[in-house]
């Protein structure tokens, strides 16, 4: 029983993180009773649990996620769906619609057309076929106003903090409605475009500071510095 | 045989180092914005770039595998890599690294958790002075790590071999062209893994066993390098925040 790194050192792929009667978590691998990291990132040793932060990763789809897509294909049945995700999310018209669908009178540009954004939610996935999606719940949908940052995905628990202490500090403090995908796309509107502004920053801030501590309290006090620089 | 003197009487190559040197090492990690994964190295003259995408849908469709992803490789030099202008288009020599260089990378990813998948690598040399597959397979996995790519371990690869009847590490151009012979590993260190093991030129049974060590002792010293490079990124954040309160 023994490990050979500090809670949160950061390690590489391939490094030995402990050897013994361990469990391997998230972005960890075991041979035998070895356990190593499969990732870059922090490593976090929780009781018996040995697993990595990554500092980087790609949004894979887990059913009940809240994401954020774009609309790139159309046919009578449904959209296709880029989820920043290596595979494409499919959206059924009956999955948009609150009535019963009528693929020869219902026309599906007028509810989505190609290039428009969607909140939605992930209803349906295994790795043997695409991801399958939900707009038919409250705020769910079409986005129409606002703006969209683009994080690593890796870094979207950083932004939700513990607790959502983060993000209820960030929508307090700017005062915009934050909706955070799990895919590393992030929906902002806020009153007026300084506050918008003010918020990107912020957001941008964490996903390159997010492996250092202290963040919320640096984050709350350059939002505060910013709003009286701007004035 | 040629004229050329390759180690001197003192035993010391044409560029300065002893026989089991290394050429000074430089790695950057997430140079380029527009991949998802990238990483740049000099080794001696060598010059070289690494840029990963994915795992992506692949295209066309039918190439998509149903139980992994597809790792697909691209090694190329550029036109102005060599002393005489080398065509763009892909030579026979290039399309063969290529497959070498996905084989010995292939091990290391976990494919496997990714099926229908490609992740597609593009290795372009800037400028080349020998050796340029070891360090394109040393960069790689670099871009692979960064890009967050799950994998066993970082490959690393290192040639050694002979010229002048002295076994030598890390050939140059010159070493490679006019020496006895060459054998490129690739390795991974964690594992004590070997992905890639060729050899040109002639060599004893006991003088291979010789190269190939020396290679292996290369690949560990280039491995620490590896992941200094790797921490390097986050660390200087970290630093400069640390600083900064």
């Amino acid at each position: 029983m023994s490990t050979f790194y500090e809670n949160r050192e950061i390690v590489t792929p391939g490094d030995l993180l402990a050897e013994g009667y361990f469990n391997a978590g998230p972005n960890t691998y075991k041979i035998g009773s070895r356990i190593y990291a499969c990732k870059l990132g922090l490593v976090e040793y929780k009781g018996r649990l040995v697993s990595v932060v990554a500092l980087n990763t790609f949004y894979i789809p887990s059913v009940g996620d809240l994401v954020i897509g774009k609309i790139v294909e159309m046919d009578i049945h449904g959209w296709a769906v880029d989820i920043n995700s290596p595979y494409l999310a499919t959206l059924r018209a009956q999955d948009a619609l609150n009535r019963p669908y009528k693929p020869q009178k219902d026309d599906l540009s007028e509810i989505l057309d190609i290039g428009d954004l969607i909140q939605a939610k992930v209803i349906a996935y295994d790795r043997t076929r695409d991801p399958l999606l939900t707009i038919k719940e409250p705020g769910l949908g079409k986005i129409t106003h606002g703006q969209i940052v683009k994080v690593s995905p890796a870094k979207i628990p950083r932004i939700i903090g513990r607790k959502g202490s983060m993000i209820n500090m960030l929508k307090k403090e700017t005062r915009c409605n934050i909706t955070v995908g799990q895919n590393g796309l992030i929906h902002i509107y806020g009153r007026n475009p300084e506050d918008e502004r003010i918020a990107v920053l912020a957001i941008k801030k964490i996903e390159l500071e997010a492996h250092t501590s202290g963040l919320t309290d640096r984050i709350a006090e350059m939002i505060r510095k910013e709003r009286s620089g701007g004035r | 045989m040629s004229n050329v003197r390759l180690v001197d009487e003192n035993g010391i190559r044409t560029d300065g180092r002893r026989p089991d040197e290394l050429r000074p090492i430089r790695l950057e990690v997430g140079v380029l914005s527009n991949a998802d994964g990238s990483a740049y190295i000099e080794q001696g003259k060598n010059k070289i770039i690494a840029a990963v995408y994915g795992p992506r849908e692949v295209h066309p469709r039918h190439l998509a595998l149903p139980d992994r992803a597809l790792l697909r490789c691209r090694y190329h030099m550029a036109p102005f890599s060599v002393q005489e202008r080398k065509s763009p288009a892909p030579t026979r020599r290039e399309v063969e690294l290529s497959k070498v260089i996905r084989e010995a990378l292939e091990p290391a990813i976990f494919l496997e958790r990714f099926p229908r998948t490609s992740i597609d690598l593009f290795i372009e040399v800037l400028q080349a002075d020998g050796g340029t597959r070891a360090a394109g397979v040393t960069v790689a996995s670099l871009a692979l790590a960064d890009a967050g790519i799950p994998m066993r371990d970082l490959v690393v690869a290192c040639a050694a071999g002979k010229a002048d009847g002295y076994i030598i590490l890390d050939l140059n151009d010159i070493e490679d062209k006019e020496g006895e012979a060459d054998v490129p590993v690739a390795y991974m260190p964690s594992l004590n893994y070997v992905s890639l093991l060729q050899m040109d030129g002639q060599l004893t049974p006991e003088e291979f066993e010789q190269a190939f060590n020396l290679a292996l002792e290369g690949c560990r010293k280039i491995y620490e390098l590896q992941k200094q490079s790797l921490k390097a990124k986050y660390l200087a954040i970290k630093e400069a925040v640390e600083e900064a309160e």
